[in-house]
Parts: structure tokens; C-alpha cells; sequence
């Protein structure tokens, strides 16, 4: 039984959510672009907001690409640029510590703003409350995992979970198998962060995709014509 | 030269008695909807007054418009594009709420449900925020309304610079003007500038900037670069809004809604043809001061035949260029010199425009002379300030707004000469450099201001409106996924898509 739960969420789960990631930003782009905004409120409540939200957003950005490098460099890589793999563990640790921390202080400040303060509280939708729960879970439960991590300095888990991660987007069998006897806080971890992806596309957070860098090679002002199509 | 046309307005202050039928009217077609309640595409101020939203006109505060570096170049007053993005998290010149005011409703239903009680039952303000009840309200939509609140509060109004204002809060030097306000639909847009997403965009064929309301994705800098505050953030939707110019009654040649309800007809809409490869450098001229002559400069004789040819060579049609000849936005600009752009100094330049209020002659004497023996009264004895005229319309000069007083003025003398006297006073005409008939055709489209005076507007047309044949029966304007194809070129779910039609038609002797 428990072998085939693991098969089931570190094997297919993965690309359940990823499926669904994929398509339904693309259905929701498409069909219904109307929705599709960072459903800023800082008009509504401008009070710590340039603390909270700048913690918050650079924190779990700089998160995000870490676990992007972190997890998909092939160790022969990082290993050619004369990294260990205990040197790679500990540089995790301690960026993700920092940006962790610097992540869970801004969105602690969000979510006290959310739920107490009767402004954005009531202008609130389900997914909005439930994305910042979803998100601090998932950081606290990635916070915890920075001690077992430092308890075997040699990296094990961690080229486990490359590895993992690895075989999954690369659609090589026997990932689930990888990480079957991984620590259970590395698994809810994983199994969390797989989550984000499913309900991806349900929620505010379709404004990553639209990060928008382009501005920075546009001229300033824009003309169209009626109807270009 | 790269001709484009645009639809210009021109507010006659003189002649705005402060009814706000404008606004209501605008309110009720356009923004009576959730999140939109504290917005008002049109508002009616009465100056000396910090406004709506609370001192826009302080750019030293809310970092709107352009801002001319030392190299000559513009850049947008709140940062270049790195600074923009760099602030995309929590914007920091962002106005709150509160700037504008916290909307309310009153509980009416406890009227009707009160149980009976030893007092009579009254209806009390609940937010529409957050739906908490309201002790107080601090702050509401038009509340400096005819010099509301005190004269400190309202002397931070941004246009008393340089004026000795203390004395213009003694109640017998007391001022009041109103300053109806909307979109500028400007020529060098700064909320366009600063949208990240690239959503904002002004229309080719006629000028009007709009924001397109499936690409906005609520980055909300469009809010701060404004220097007008004109662009209102829907805290229900999470897009911004702004005045659409009502396009959808310009292309049928209609007056917009705020115009056409004007009761005292002060409102104008007519063709401008403008050079536009000149915004750049009249946006950038050293000068403040300079800004309002730069975009005359822009301006074209649409009866220059040079003109005429190049525009017709670019495509644009000569319904438009007719209408440009008949423009009233154009004579009162370019040929009177009686209306001028609101704020210059923000660098956006403008097309709403205005005609400066005369006021009351200070002293009572003088106001006697003025017709029996045709000389005009010192503009300077106005009881507005020429000072505070001219830092809301020319960046402080007081030469054109003066001469566009004195213009006013000498149309007054001479037709009341000539009407009421009898007299063919032309005494009063010298000075101000007018011809009879031209004070003529003042006093038909400012005095008499009919309908057809007020708006040319020529009809949108067919080579503007592309495949327009697939909108025709179409659900018309509506948000969201309401009969939408889809924004991609093929229907993700396959078929056709239903606003592009293509009828496959034949000719004799084509295979």
C-alpha cells in the first residue's frame, strides 16, 4: 500500500499537476484573459505594504530559482565548476535559510494584512486566502528540513531529490522509487510544492507568467490601430 | 511629417456653473459598478481646492507626468523603466484609497425594518470596502464643493504658488472657479509610458487612449504616472480603468456623454492635425513656460493645402480632414488663443483644453467705464488671480492667458456696443488684435454655442473598422468570457471564430 501512494504522488502526481499547470494557464489565458491580474490591494491598504510585499515576493523568487538550479543541475555540472556536493548542500541551506526567513517575515505581514484587516478581508476570495496558507505550509515545511539536511552533511538526500526531480521532467521511469525513503517532511514537501502547480492555474498566481520583463526593450509609447487583426 | 489626427475638447470655464450634470452622467454610464464606486471619470472641482484625488496637482508628492533631465532627454517623473519594475511590488507613489475617499452607502433598508422606537429611525453610512459601518465620513466625492472646508486645507492647492494667497482667504477677497476634469487623452501619455504590460495605447485613427482591459495585469504604475490622477484602479477587478473618451459614441459621431448633457454648453469637440513626429521634441522643450507654444507649434492648418495633401497621402480621410476645418477646438486654440492645455508643465501634452473664467471686477468703478468708453478693465483687477490662472494653464505665464481675458472681454464690450448701444464700437477690438469677424464667430461659438457649433465629429469609417461585418449582431461590449472567441488566433475548442467572418465569394471568370 504504501509503495503504490509513493508510485502515486512521486510518480504520476507529478504530472497530473503538471498537465493541469500547463493547460489550464493556457485555457484561462485564452478564454477568459479578463481574470488573469496580480489582484493587487494596496490601494485599499498601502500600510507595510512596500515591506511586506517586497520580503515576500524577492524572497520566494530568489526561492524559486534556487530550487530551479538547485534541483535540475546535473551533478557533473556543478561538479566541473568545482563545487562538492557537500559545498552545493550547504550553499542550499543557507540561502534557502535566508531567503526562507526573509520569505516567511513578508508573508506572515501578508497574511496578518489579509485576514484581520476588514478591508482586504472583504474583498478576499477563497483562492486568495487559501494560496497564502497553501504558500506558508509549504515554506515552513521547507524551513524544517534545513536541520535534517545539516544532520548528513554529505548530501545524500538532496541528490536524491535531484535526482528525483530530474527523472521526472525528463520522463525517465523509477523517480518515485528515488525518494520512497526519504525523510516524511522532504515528502510533504514535495507532495506540497506539486500541489502549488495543480492549483496553478485557479488562482492569483497566473501572474508569474506575466512577469513583465519585455517593458524593459519597449519604447515608451504605444499605438494601435482599431482592429489590427 | 507624419500627420495624425485627433479629437480634441475644449472647456469653456467661463461659462461652468458647477451643476456636476457632467459627471453624474458619466458616472451613471460608466462606472456604477463594484470597485469602481470611488472612481469618477469626470469630476467637477471647485478651485482653490486640493482636488480628487487629495493634491494631484502636487507632483512633488504623487511623482506624476515627465520630468526633463539635465542631458534633455524626458523620462517619467516616478523613474525609467528599471525603477518602474524595481517598484512593481508595492508602488510606492501609489494614492491610497483614502486619497480619493472611502465609498459608502447608506443603510436604507433600516427605514423600512426598524422596529417602531421612541426615535425616528435613520439611514447610516456603511463602506462599501469592507461593509463596516462608518462613524464618520472624512471625505467624499466633490467635498470642497463651492469652498468647502477651510481656507488651509484648500490654499494647498498647488496653483497658489507664487501667489500671496494669504490674503485670498479674507472672506472680501474670497475666489471660487470650477474645473470640470477628465482624461487629456494626451500626446505624450505618461500612464502609457509607465504600464509594464504594454496594455495602455493610444488609438491611431483618433487619439483616444484607452487601456485594454484583457492585457492589464494590475501592475497599477499607470495609477501614479498620471499626472491628472485620471486612471483609477478597480479594487474589484484588479484592472485599471480610465475615461474612454465614450469611443463608442465618437465613432457613430456622437458627442460624449459629459458633453452632450453639459447644460451650459461649455463643452467642445473638434479634429486636431498634429505633427507627430514633433511630440517628442515639444515634450522635451528646456522651459516650462515653453510647453504651451511647443504644442501650438504641433498644431496644423488643416487649410494649408501642403497639409491637406500629405494628410490625404497618409490615409486620412476627408470627412476628417473637413472636420478639422470646421473644428471649434481648433479655432479657439490656434486661431483665438483663447483656450489652453491644463497643467503644460507636466510634459504629457494635453488635448483637453480650457478657456480661462473671467470673475468679477474688483473694483466697482471700473466695471462702470467698461463699455462707455470702450476701454477694457485691467485684467489684473479680475478677482482671480491672473497668477493662479496661469500656473494651472500656461506653467506660470501670464501673458497668453491675459490676452485670452482681454480678447473675452473685448468680445463682451463690443457686442453689448453693438447689441444693446447700438454702436460699432471697434475701440475695443484694436487692442486685443481681432477683426469684427472674428469677434463674430467668437461670440457664435462661445455666446450662442450651438449644438453643431460644439461637435464635429466625423463618423469612424470603413477602412478604420476593418471586419467590422463580424461584430454586426454581435453581444456588444461586455467583460469577461461573454461570447469571446478566445484571444488566440485559433479557437483553442476548433470552429470559427465568431467575430471574424469570411464569405466566400466568387467572381465570374475566377477559378
Amino acid at each position: 500500500m504504501m509503495s503504490y501512494l509513493n508510485e502515486l504522488l512521486f510518480g504520476y502526481y507529478p504530472y497530473l499537476a503538471g498537465a493541469v499547470f500547463l493547460l489550464g494557464s493556457l485555457v484561462r489565458f485564452d478564454r477568459d484573459q479578463y481574470t488573469w491580474r496580480s489582484g493587487s490591494s494596496q490601494l485599499l491598504r498601502a500600510k507595510n505594504m512596500r515591506l511586506a510585499s517586497n520580503l515576500f515576493h524577492v524572497g520566494i523568487l530568489m526561492l524559486f530559482v534556487g530550487h530551479f538550479i538547485g534541483l535540475l543541475t546535473p551533478p557533473v555540472v556543478y561538479h566541473a565548476l568545482g563545487l562538492s556536493t557537500s559545498g552545493k548542500q550547504l550553499l542550499a541551506v543557507a540561502a534557502g535559510g535566508i531567503f526562507g526567513v526573509m520569505t516567511l517575515v513578508g508573508l506572515g505581514m501578508l497574511l496578518h494584512r489579509r485576514m484581520t484587516d476588514p478591508r482586504i478581508r472583504a474583498n478576499s476570495s477563497k483562492s486568495d486566502v487559501f494560496i497564502l496558507w497553501l504558500l506558508l505550509a509549504q515554506l515552513i515545511l521547507g524551513l524544517f528540513t534545513l536541520p535534517i539536511s545539516l544532520a548528513h552533511s554529505d548530501g545524500s538526500t538532496m541528490l536524491l531529490l535531484a535526482e528525483w526531480a530530474q527523472r521526472i521532467v525528463t520522463f525517465r521511469g523509477g523517480a518515485a522509487d528515488l525518494v520512497a525513503d526519504v525523510n516524511i517532511l522532504f515528502k510533504l514537501h514535495l507532495f506540497l510544492g506539486i500541489t502549488i502547480f495543480l492549483v496553478f492555474p485557479f488562482t492569483r498566481l497566473v501572474h508569474i507568467w506575466s512577469a513583465p520583463v519585455w517593458y524593459m526593450g519597449r519604447p515608451y509609447q504605444v499605438v494601435r490601430q482599431r482592429y489590427a487583426r | 511629417m507624419r500627420i495624425q489626427a485627433q479629437i480634441g475638447m475644449v472647456l469653456n470655464l467661463d461659462k461652468c456653473i458647477g451643476c456636476h450634470t457632467c459627471s453624474v452622467t458619466c458616472k451613471n454610464v460608466w462606472t456604477s459598478r463594484e470597485g469602481m464606486e470611488y472612481a469618477w471619470f469626470n469630476n467637477v472641482e471647485t478651485k482653490p481646492g486640493i482636488g480628487y484625488p487629495k493634491e494631484w496637482e502636487n507632483q512633488d508628492k504623487r511623482n506624476g507626468g515627465w520630468v526633463r533631465k539635465a542631458n534633455g532627454k524626458i523620462v517619467p517623473r516616478m523613474g525609467g523603466k528599471l525603477r518602474v519594475l524595481s517598484n512593481i511590488f508595492a508602488n510606492p507613489d501609489l494614492p491610497e484609497i483614502d486619497d480619493y475617499y472611502e465609498p459608502f452607502d447608506f443603510e436604507y433598508e433600516h427605514l423600512h425594518n426598524a422596529p417602531e422606537g421612541k426615535v425616528q429611525p435613520v439611514a447610516r453610512p456603511r463602506s462599501l470596502i469592507s461593509g463596516e459601518r462608518m462613524d464618520k465620513i472624512h471625505w467624499g466625492p466633490n467635498w470642497e464643493e463651492i469652498l468647502g472646508t477651510e481656507f488651509s486645507s484648500r490654499s494647498r492647492d498647488k496653483n497658489f504658488d507664487g501667489v500671496e494667497k494669504a490674503i485670498y482667504g479674507q472672506f472680501a477677497h474670497t475666489f471660487m472657479m470650477y474645473l470640470p476634469r477628465l482624461c487629456e487623452h494626451c500626446l505624450n501619455p505618461a500612464c502609457v509610458a509607465s504600464c509594464p504590460s504594454g496594455a495602455i495605447y493610444k488609438r491611431e485613427e483618433d487619439g483616444i487612449v484607452l487601456i485594454d482591459q484583457d492585457k492589464c495585469r494590475g501592475w497599477r504604475m499607470c495609477v501614479s504616472a498620471c499626472p491628472y490622477k485620471k486612471i483609477y484602479y478597480n479594487w474589484q477587478s484588479g484592472k485599471s480603468e480610465k475615461c474612454i473618451f465614450c469611443y463608442p459614441r465618437m465613432e457613430s459621431g456622437q458627442p460624449t456623454v459629459c458633453s452632450e448633457t453639459c447644460v451650459g454648453r461649455i463643452r467642445y469637440l473638434g479634429v486636431l492635425l498634429y505633427d507627430a513626429d514633433q511630440i517628442q521634441k515639444a515634450a522635451s522643450v528646456a522651459s516650462e513656460q515653453d510647453l504651451y507654444r511647443a504644442q501650438l507649434e504641433m498644431f496644423l492648418d488643416p487649410f494649408d493645402p501642403q497639409v491637406i495633401r500629405t494628410a490625404q497621402e497618409q490615409g486620412i480621410p476627408d470627412s476628417w480632414l473637413e472636420a478639422a476645418r470646421q473644428s471649434p477646438v481648433y479655432k479657439m486654440a490656434m486661431e483665438w488663443k483663447v483656450a489652453f492645455p491644463l497643467h503644460p508643465e507636466y510634459r504629457t501634452l494635453p488635448m483637453v483644453w480650457y478657456v480661462p473664467p473671467l470673475s468679477p471686477i474688483q473694483a466697482a468703478a471700473d466695471s462702470g467705464k467698461l463699455g462707455r468708453n470702450g476701454e477694457i478693465p485691467d485684467v489684473g483687477s479680475l478677482r482671480i488671480p491672473l497668477k493662479y490662472l496661469a500656473n494651472m494653464l500656461t506653467a506660470g505665464d501670464e501673458a497668453p492667458v491675459k490676452l485670452a481675458l482681454e480678447r473675452m472681454l473685448a468680445m463682451r464690450a463690443f457686442m453689448r456696443a453693438r447689441e444693446v448701444e447700438g454702436e460699432l464700437n471697434t475701440g475695443v477690438l484694436e487692442p486685443v488684435d481681432l477683426t469684427i469677424a472674428e469677434v463674430e464667430e467668437m461670440y457664435r461659438y462661445m455666446a450662442i454655442a450651438n449644438y453643431e457649433d460644439r461637435f464635429v465629429i466625423p463618423t469612424s469609417h470603413a477602412e478604420y473598422t476593418g471586419d467590422a461585418y463580424g461584430l454586426r449582431s454581435g453581444c456588444g461590449f461586455s467583460f469577461g468570457n461573454a461570447g469571446s472567441p478566445g484571444v488566440s488566433e485559433v479557437s483553442l475548442f476548433g470552429g470559427k471564430r465568431p467575430t471574424q467572418r469570411s464569405i466566400p465569394v466568387k467572381f465570374e471568370g475566377e477559378k
